[in-house]
């Protein structure tokens, strides 16, 4: 077996072991069910607003209603679980000193951080998978265009693997699993408010800088639909590097 | 099969080693001896491949523990201070995640998963969690995990340190038998243990290698006398004279009602201390041969004295 493979193979035995995978997967898919059932509920009610007010039933756009604020929501609770999901993972090796049974076995820093990276990656899409359950419950009974879901789903995925390299970095700066939490938790929280920021210096460099640098445009663009090269880079390309930043911190801490 | 040269590493401004050198044949068992703080785990972890050294070399096997650390990696077993286990497992699937990390291919895996817990006498507890187990279990563990993929070469970072006498002496009892087809490089800041299972000892003290030799050269040349501790009910106060007539005594220390009597390499005083103080009713409470500690060796070798600075 390949070092990435038994790290994976050890990390996912780890939470599903302990209650962590279990309590995360719970609380996402209990807010996203409850958030999901909320905004058909909600698209019911007005289309029965507009039925009495019209006399016809209006054909709304489920997708648009119904689906978009679900995967919006959707991220704003992977950006609260993600840390508790990453906090573990790197803080706990050193706390426990098992870092050096694995810099001492013939695997890379690496081999490491990508089983890390995989295992926590194969948790989310897990519970991304089950949270699917709303759209294919909903099909019988309503019309809706099924491409924009897989890519808003698709976003949900890039996003959460952001969210996780993020996280594992937070848990390699330090010892201490609350610290790792917080750490992630805010560099997160940053980057969103990045988008934010950008709208205020709306027009200027800075603006547009902002705004490449949060997620949320990037996120947008893949939940209405439209899959462009330069949002799948960002994503991919800020996983690769947020990885690869993680690499150098558990580098450098081998030399103290 | 391990060589080290002029090996140093530096902590910022502190200077953890310095220019350590020594060597290690296959199949011998070393024994790194020194205070805590000395510089025998910065020296271990270079070897291992996982710290990486200021200045100077090491090898194992001709493999650079720098430049070919992956190699070198899958040429040691090393126990740490600290038994690295992930507690939450059990001993079972603990020492399978370590085999495949160690690269040991799928199919060989149970047989050497088998061997090891056999030879660790692991069996009872296999399907325990780690968290659950008594230190002494524990460290077995840790040294299974060191031997699963049957290294040529091991490395034990204060094996010892924490067991109870009994276990202790297991502990000692399998390296001991890990030794002959295995290189064994050990750390520790007990003499006697070192003694005990290691044919060669280098001490190191503040980072300096201060004496390598086999132990039997090294306690001959270290001991330039013999000491007895005497302790008396009601010493007379012209004890101390009566104690230096004695033939052979070279001096006499008191400590309230104890003497440590010094006399010439060679002599066994007790036998003419033990008459003495029977025969003046001196009130005799113990009498015995004081061995030599680590302390005393540390002294001896800091303060340079004659037939020990010599050694390269």
């Amino acid at each position: 077996m390949s070092p990435v493979g038994a790290i994976v193979r050890k990390e996912l035995h780890t939470y599903f072991v302990s209650p962590v995978a279990y309590v995360v997967a719970f609380v996402f898919l209990l807010l996203t069910g409850l958030l999901s059932f909320l905004a058909i509920a909600t698209t019911s009610n007005r289309s029965m607003q507009l039925l009495r007010a019209q006399g016809d039933l209006p054909n709304l756009n489920l997708n648009e209603f119904v689906f978009r604020p679900v995967f919006y929501n959707m991220a704003v609770v992977l950006l609260l679980v993600v840390p508790i999901l990453t906090m573990r993972l790197l803080a706990e090796e050193k706390k426990l000193k098992t870092m050096e049974l694995l810099v001492t076995s013939p695997v890379t820093i690496t081999d490491i951080v990508v089983g890390k990276f995989v295992a926590a990656l194969t948790v989310l899409a897990g519970m991304l998978a089950l949270s699917a359950v709303a759209p294919v419950a909903l099909a019988p009974f309503a019309e809706f265009r099924w491409p924009p879901i897989l890519t808003g789903y698709l976003g949900v995925l890039l996003m959460g693997g952001l969210f996780l390299s993020a996280g594992l970095l937070g848990s390699s700066l330090t010892e201490n699993q609350i610290i790792a939490v917080i750490l992630s938790f805010g560099a997160l929280l940053l980057f969103w408010l990045f988008g934010w920021a950008g709208q205020v210096f709306d027009g200027t460099a800075l603006g547009k800088v902002l705004s490449y640098l949060s997620p949320l445009d990037h996120f947008e663009q893949l939940v209405k639909g439209l899959v462009e090269t330069k949002d799948l880079v960002y994503f991919i390309a800020g996983i690769i590097f947020t990885l690869f930043l993680t690499h150098r911190v558990i580098e450098s801490q081998r030399w103290r | 099969m391990i060589q080290v040269e002029h090996l140093t590493k530096l902590y910022g401004p502190k200077t953890a080693i310095a220019d350590v050198s020594f060597s290690v044949e296959k199949g011998e068992v070393l024994a790194f001896l020194g205070p805590n703080g000395a510089g025998k785990t910065t020296t271990m972890r270079i070897l291992t491949a996982s710290l990486p050294a200021t200045s100077g070399s090491a090898k194992i096997a001709g493999y650079d523990c720098f430049d070919q650390p992956k190699e070198v990696k899958r040429l040691i077993g090393y126990l740490p201070e600290v038994p690295p286990l992930y507690t939450e497992m059990t001993v079972t699937e603990y020492l399978t995640f370590v085999g495949r990390i160690k690269g040991i291919e799928p199919e060989r895996l149970p047989v050497a998963l088998d061997q090891v817990i056999e030879r660790m006498s692991l069996g009872e507890v296999r399907g325990r969690l780690i968290a659950n187990l008594s230190r002494g279990f524990k460290q077995r563990v840790g040294l299974a995990q060191a031997l699963i993929h049957d290294p040529p070469v091991l490395i034990l970072d204060e094996p010892t340190v924490g067991l109870d006498p009994k276990q202790i002496i297991e502990i000692r009892q399998l390296i001991r038998e890990l030794a002959g087809a295995r290189t064994i490089i050990l750390s520790t800041h007990i003499l006697p243990e070192a003694t005990a299972v290691a044919k060669r000892v280098v001490i190191i003290n503040d980072g300096r290698i201060v004496a390598e030799d086999t132990q039997e050269q090294l306690s001959a040349r270290l001991r330039r006398s013999e000491k007895v501790s005497l302790t008396l009910k009601h010493p007379p106060l012209d004890v101390q004279d009566h104690l230096l007539a004695l033939p052979g005594v070279l001096s006499v220390r008191q400590e309230g009602h104890t003497f440590l009597v010094e006399a010439e390499l060679g002599r066994d005083l007790r036998e003419d201390l033990g008459r003495t103080a029977v025969q003046k009713d001196w009130g005799l409470l113990e009498l015995k041969l004081v061995a030599m500690t680590l302390e005393d060796v540390f002294l001896r070798l800091t303060q340079h004295e004659e037939g020990v600075e010599a050694q390269p």
